[in-house]
């Protein structure tokens, strides 16, 4: 069989693009992460970014934690129950969103949301030269613009997820006492008595790193937009899309590394 | 011999295949405007982007006061740039902040003035420009096109600085907005005392805010005088374009 000699200038062009790709991304990481730790500081932009982020993100996660866990339960109680292991319920809630569901969903949830709109806010200066008009104005656009939302998004990320975690267990709980018949206090025990403060700390590392991805994709593809209004939609999407599948990445790399001896 | 405010030697840049500044030789003498005229797509964004810092020239000079600023130290290089204002052709004005906060944005960021005393600040340049103080609490979006341009031009002046750039300032403008803006801008260049370089397609408003012009054909400089001999230079590039005439050298140009 012949070699496709055609395909190659494709597969070149391909492996050239994605090797600009990670170059670019990596440079713009170094960048706006040593501007986090350069003055001058933006308390009150670090503030903002962190509304955005974190408190305006707060329903929505809050929301898929509490259903996840209600869900959890009921589904934990339909294949445990074949194997008169309902007891195991409670630790299987409370392991599964602090150790993943917790961080993961609160991870995706915030990409759509503040992620989204960080990629369209930024795109929207770019293409209309805001951006510009920060250097003309002797502001680095790094530190001005994206120096804050890194930092934002690896402190809100940990609170949310840490709201995320609470409300997922209550999710589980009242499915189980209010459903299932499981008493409250032998519910409680059983989810405590399996839970360590690692799992905990894990999910939050998970989190702070989620943050800084979204942070760090919502920005570079904001930051790098062009050609008007379409390639400001470009950028929003290419942000969401990007950040999900490596939030889902990392999110096994991760796994591995804090969890598995 | 006066030394130029501006001066800029060989400049070249290109964007992979596409040269748009092929040896860019101009002077901008203090205290004067020079206005910068050309197609669309001849560089003349690219050339005022490279003297500001915005875009790295592949090589060529850009003295500001006799001072190479691409091969100043970064730290000299901002020095340099910090005495630049920019009015953007679209007003670049920030959606996020308020007017007030827009117009003393550089100020604040360079420490000329504490935030407590930013909205007097604010106020006092908007009337500068023509502008009542409750605008200054408006958000850009609430404005006209028209007012958008005066609070750019508001922010472009604020730090009163000696040499500044203006992008198409009349684009989009009814033709009396357009007259005022470049009465504003004459206003404000003569008050400061600044050199000023301003780009723009509009032929009336070249010769109100310019005192010398220069045409951009090809990636260079192809013809430099007066601003008021724009529209009676018998150069038939310039007659061509300041004309708007359809047929002549920027044609064939195209078609090659």
């Amino acid at each position: 069989m012949k070699f496709p000699l055609n395909m190659v200038p494709a597969l070149g062009a391909l492996v050239l693009g994605t090797v600009e790709f990670v170059g670019e991304l990596g440079i713009f990481a170094i960048s706006g992460v040593s501007h986090v730790f350069r003055p001058p500081y933006y308390p009150r932009l670090i503030w903002r970014s962190l509304m955005e982020i974190g408190f305006y993100s707060l329903p929505v996660v809050a929301l898929t934690a509490l259903f996840t866990g209600m869900v959890l339960a009921l589904q934990s109680y339909t294949g445990f129950s074949r194997f008169n292991a309902e007891s195991a319920i409670a630790s299987i809630v409370v392991l599964s969103v602090t150790r993943e569901l917790g961080p993961v969903l609160a991870g995706l949830m915030v990409s759509g949301r503040a992620g989204a709109a960080m990629a369209a806010e930024l795109g929207t200066m770019r293409v209309t030269d805001q951006i510009d008009a920060l250097s003309t104005l002797s502001t680095n656009p790094m530190k001005y613009l994206v120096a804050p939302r890194l930092l934002a998004g690896v402190i809100a990320l940990p609170l949310l997820v840490g709201i995320a975690d609470i409300l997922g267990v209550m999710g589980g709980f009242l499915v189980s006492t209010e459903k299932l018949g499981f008493t409250p206090g032998t519910y409680l025990i059983s989810t405590f008595s399996h839970l360590k403060v690692e799992d905990v700390v894990s999910g939050l590392i998970k989190a702070a790193v989620f943050g800084f991805i979204i942070s760090l994709m919502g920005c570079f593809n904001g930051y790098r937009s062009k050609g008007g209004a379409q390639g400001v939609g470009a950028a929003t999407t290419s942000a969401v899309v990007t950040a999900s599948i490596l939030i889902l990445a990392l999110d096994y790399i991760l796994t591995q590394v804090l969890f598995v001896k | 011999m006066t030394q130029p405010k501006i001066r800029i030697r060989g400049l070249k840049k290109a964007f992979g295949e596409k040269k748009v500044l092929d040896g860019i030789d101009l002077d901008v003498m203090p205290g004067t405007g020079m206005v910068v005229i050309g197609g669309s797509g001849s560089g003349k964004s690219v050339l005022i982007k490279s003297i500001i810092g915005l875009v790295t020239p592949d090589s060529g000079v850009i003295e500001i006061d006799g001072e190479d600023v691409l091969k100043a130290s970064r730290g000299r290089a901002h020095e340099l740039r910090a005495q630049i204002g920019m009015l953007f052709q679209n007003g670049a004005l920030f959606d996020s902040l308020p007017v007030w906060e827009n117009v003393t944005f550089g100020l604040l960021a360079q420490n000329k003035i504490r935030r407590s005393a930013a909205r007097d600040k604010a106020i006092e340049v908007l009337a500068q420009v023509g502008l009542a103080d409750n605008v200054a609490a408006l958000s850009p979006s609430e404005l006209s096109g028209g007012m958008q341009k005066r609070v750019a031009l508001a922010r472009a002046i604020a730090s009163e600085p000696a040499i500044m750039f203006f992008d198409e300032p009349t684009t989009g403008l009814d033709p009396i907005m357009g007259a005022v803006i470049d009465e504003l801008i004459v206003d404000c260049v003569k008050r400061l005392g600044s050199t000023s370089v301003a780009i723009t397609h509009d032929m009336a408003s070249a010769q109100r805010i310019g005192d010398r012009a220069a045409m951009l054909y090809e990636g260079r400089v192809c013809w430099t005088g007066a601003a008021e001999e724009l529209l009676t230079s018998t150069d038939p590039v310039v007659d061509q374009f300041t004309h708007g005439r359809a047929h002549g050298p920027i044609k064939m140009a195209l078609r090659r």
